[in-house]
């Protein structure tokens, strides 16, 4: 008898030993997937396209990713709060008017007759403004009059998308370089390169590092999780629901400004139409990051690799002369793939949970 | 399968020893039951006891993790509600489910309508029936009303009247069907009640309401933390029987020795006049009164919806809008906000755990530090060192039984979660602790520690008030204990002075006829 026993002890000892190990490197697997996805292709462009792997592409590819990377780090925040902002791609268009605007144009005060030139300084904080108020009225329609996120975005996509327009007329202002005797230059220079790097790309790095931290290592970070995971519980643990989810959404918003400027910069043109549908590229990122879009999970490091699948799928795909129309359904079936991915990883986790609770369970 | 089971011929369903486990705790324990043709069997018990439970699985909700139905002598397997529907049962929920969007007669033949020709819906044909139904009821309700406006009370009419349609309904399940109604409604409701078992339908009656059980039950079984502990006619019994097997004598938890003057304790907490009125007409709490003092454990009973859970949400900041004046050490406070509430030195554990008191997506430790996350910030910075020691403090003093404190807090068992959400509380250093049925839904050893924990702060000097349902509980833990029914304080009884019969009559005093007209 005594042999049978432990016999069937160190089978079942084994049995669980294999099944723990074999469980945990599906885990790792399936939590690094969007970095596995994302050395994959790289693998895949660089055999298909002989020039892909050179710095060129890359800075390219850094600065293209650097605008919707910045947005997906600001609709990161907004997402795991558990809500949407659908209005960045529009702001991202307004605040590049309103910059260029105020450099092509200045404000003409009519009560004096005089217009005033700002210095670039002075612009890009005023445009940051124009972003971070379109936030805080977002912020207050979701949080102080209950309409949803969904709803109250979607409208002021709308209505900042017809102020940029309303701006110009519809026009584009080109060639926004500023006057040497007005003292407005240098603002091209967001645009450009800073040692051979996009200025976009190291904008993008500092924000992320700073976003990432702000994200895990202060209360404030944590009180965002608590609420896109519980809201109830986190008003009865004390968080201040309201107030963090307005810090939020006026984040996204000026995160959303200084895209707006970045592009113009880039272009050295503002026009009313730019930034249209990259609200959507923002969402796509942070999703394929591992963002939950029920909210109270997402890495600020996820979203960047998500916006990096993005940005070479698009890139590499144009450099093997793959058609636009294709690169649409590429791009749509790699975020239904990758959110049936989340899913299963969600499940697994859950099932792990409970083995541990059932563990301890027999230990008690 | 399709085994024969013997049944006396006026038995028309015998459960035979259902059990069921849920993770964490077992509901249901080896409970036989027998339902009697034409009868109103009536099911009693706590909160917690099992009635719901085993209702479920009766009516094909649930399935038993043991155990047998048996129907007209053969073995009933229900793996979901339509089967126990064509084998006649149906059942009337506790929480309504209708579907408010919608019109009286589409809610009654909701997925068994009337058509012509396969397709099109038969309108005429469900308003006629409705009309029928509701004025066999004498509940006349224009069909056409939509559900969403009509009072809880005649909801409750539409949900019977939703399984009066069923021609072949032999059992129907009436889970506290009278909770919401007026007087007057419960009498025309047992009227119905009588014609149903007259015609041969049987009822389940689950109930709180002792009075009522004894007017209108034939049979009753009683229920206890999962198990069957008695059954009998009820013409063979009176309401003192009852309490007494509701209650058990076994159960003993630890009694609290105190020999402390509670008359020369400094007052913590005052609350005068406390009222919070009701959407659409009457109140949740009407002039409630009460003081703490310091490291006193002060007890809340009463029935559900007596108005506990207000008294907490009220003094916690969730209801700014209450009328009534709170002090605090003597001092007069406006309770504004949750995190005002928090600095002031309150904590609350809430009832529901799980969608109230975890944040799931979130793991053991931050579940803990998360109301305190302030007390461990240098600027906006995390002292991570800080939060570590703290939380791991914590779960020591506390005794949470965590392998790594970074796991998901849903790999803890139900008595765990429920500590870390106390360890919450505690961890913000209060100096007033509100816990709001604090042991539900864990097994009686974690209860038991859960008990040790509050005892052992409230010796410390903390202040603690409990709400629970559960009479032994509260008897046990409380130096005092207020009785809430239906918003109004009914008693305040001294330790000294508790018993059970006064705690379960003053719980049903607020619902005296007088008051029901108020409803």
């Amino acid at each position: 008898m005594s042999i049978v026993k432990t016999k069937n002890a160190t089978f079942m000892e084994t049995m669980i030993g294999e099944k723990q190990g074999s469980n945990s490197l599906t885990m790792m697997l399936l939590k690094g997937r969007t970095l596995i996805v994302l050395i994959l292709l790289l693998i895949f462009f660089s055999i298909v396209t002989p020039n892909f792997l050179s710095a060129n592409t890359f800075l390219l590819l850094a600065k293209h990713v650097a605008l919707y990377g910045i947005l997906a780090i600001g609709m990161t925040y907004v997402i795991i709060t558990g809500g949407i902002d659908l209005s960045v791609g529009a702001v991202v268009g307004l605040a590049g008017m309103v910059a260029g605007g105020m450099i092509q144009n200045g404000i003409t005060l009519q009560v004096f007759d005089v217009t005033l030139y700002f210095s670039i300084p002075l612009v890009i904080l005023f445009t940051l403004l124009v972003g971070a108020v379109v936030g805080l009225i977002n912020g207050i329609t979701i949080t102080k009059f209950g309409v949803a996120p969904f709803i109250a975005t979607l409208g002021t996509m709308y209505i900042a998308r017809g102020f940029a327009m309303l701006h110009s007329n519809g026009a584009t202002y080109s060639n926004i370089i500023g006057n040497d005797a007005l003292g407005n230059v240098g603002f091209t220079l967001l645009g450009g390169r800073v040692m051979g790097i996009p200025v976009g790309a190291i904008i993008l790095a500092v924000i992320a590092v700073a976003a990432g931290i702000l994200l895990k290592r202060t209360t404030f970070g944590w009180h965002i999780f608590s609420i896109g995971g519980n809201e109830k519980a986190a008003k009865l643990s004390g968080v201040k629901v309201d107030k963090v989810k307005i810090l939020v959404y006026i984040f996204s918003g000026v995160c959303a400004a200084i895209v707006g400027i970045i592009t113009a910069s880039q272009l050295e043109a503002a026009h009313p139409a730019s930034g249209e549908t990259w609200e959507m590229n923002a969402i796509a990122a942070a999703v394929l990051g591992g963002t939950s879009m029920m909210g109270g999970i997402g890495t600020i490091g996820g979203t960047i690799i998500g916006a990096f699948v993005i940005g070479v799928i698009s890139d590499g795909m144009v450099m093997c002369g793959v058609s636009e129309f294709w690169q649409m359904i590429i791009k749509g079936l790699v975020i239904i793939l990758a959110v049936i991915v989340d899913q299963f990883q969600r499940n697994m986790e859950a099932k792990i949970a409970l083995q541990a609770r059932n563990d301890t369970k027999g230990e008690e | 399968m399709g085994e024969i089971f013997k049944m006396p011929e006026d038995i028309c369903l015998h459960a035979e020893k259902i059990s069921k486990v849920y993770p964490g705790t077992k509901a249901l324990d080896e409970v036989s039951f027998d339902v009697h043709k034409g009868k109103v069997n009536v099911l009693i018990g706590e909160n917690g006891a099992g009635k719901s439970t085993l209702m479920k699985i009766i009516a094909g909700i649930e399935q038993p993790s043991s155990g047998e139905l048996y129907m007209d002598g053969q073995q009933a397997v229900f793996k979901n509600v339509t089967q126990a529907k064509q084998h006649g049962i149906g059942i009337i929920h506790q929480e309504l489910s209708l579907f408010p969007n919608l019109n009286v007669y589409q809610n009654i033949f909701m997925s068994r309508e009337c058509t012509r020709y396969k397709f099109g819906l038969d309108n005429k044909k469900h308003i006629e029936l409705t009309e029928r139904i509701m004025k066999k009821l004498e509940y006349p309700i224009r069909p056409q009303t939509i559900v969403g406006d009509l009072r809880v009370g005649q909801q409750q009419m539409i949900e019977i009247a939703r399984n009066l349609v069923q021609d072949d309904l032999k059992i129907l399940i009436m889970d506290e069907p009278t909770s919401s109604l007026s007087a007057q409604e419960v009498q025309v409701l047992f009227k119905i009640v009588r014609e149903l078992t007259a015609e041969g339908i049987s009822i389940v009656y689950i109930s709180h309401r002792l009075e009522e059980i004894m007017q209108i039950g034939d049979y009753i079984t009683i229920l206890r933390d999962g198990r069957l502990v008695a059954s009998s006619e009820v013409k063979k019994i009176d309401i003192s029987w009852i309490v007494r097997q509701m209650v058990g004598e076994g159960k003993i938890f630890p009694k609290r020795k105190t020999a402390v003057d509670w008359g020369t304790r400094e007052k913590v907490l005052e609350v005068k006049d406390l009222t919070l009125p009701k959407k659409g007409g009457g109140y949740l709490l009407n002039s409630v009164s009460f003081d703490l003092k310091k490291g006193e454990i002060l007890g809340i009973y009463g029935l559900m919806g007596a108005g506990r859970t207000e008294i907490f949400e009220c003094i916690m900041g969730l209801h700014p809008e209450y009328k009534g004046t709170v002090k605090l050490h003597g001092k007069e406070i406006r309770i504004k906000s949750v995190s005002q509430q928090i600095q002031e030195g309150f904590a609350l554990v809430p009832e529901d755990r799980q969608s109230e008191g975890l944040v799931q997506t979130m793991n053991i430790a931050k579940n803990i530090s998360l109301s305190s996350l302030k007390n461990y910030a240098r600027a906006i910075f995390l002292n991570r060192k800080k939060e570590a020691e703290s939380v791991e403090r914590e779960i020591r003093d506390i005794h949470i039984k965590v392998a790594d404190k970074t796991l998901p807090i849903l790999s803890l068992s139900g008595g765990n979660q429920q500590k870390v959400v106390i360890g919450k509380g505690l961890l913000t250093k209060p100096k007033i602790l509100l816990l709001d049925e604090p042991t539900r839904g864990i097994d009686i050893g974690a209860k038991t520690e859960v008990f040790e924990i509050i005892q052992g702060y409230a010796e410390k000097g903390l202040s603690i008030i409990v709400v629970s349902s559960e009479l032994q509980e509260i008897m046990a833990i409380a130096d005092r204990i207020l009785v809430l029914s239906n918003g109004i304080k009914t008693s305040e009884m001294q330790k000294e002075e508790i018993t059970e019969d006064k705690l379960v009559l003053a719980s049903y005093k607020g619902h005296s006829s007088e008051n029901r007209q108020n409803l």
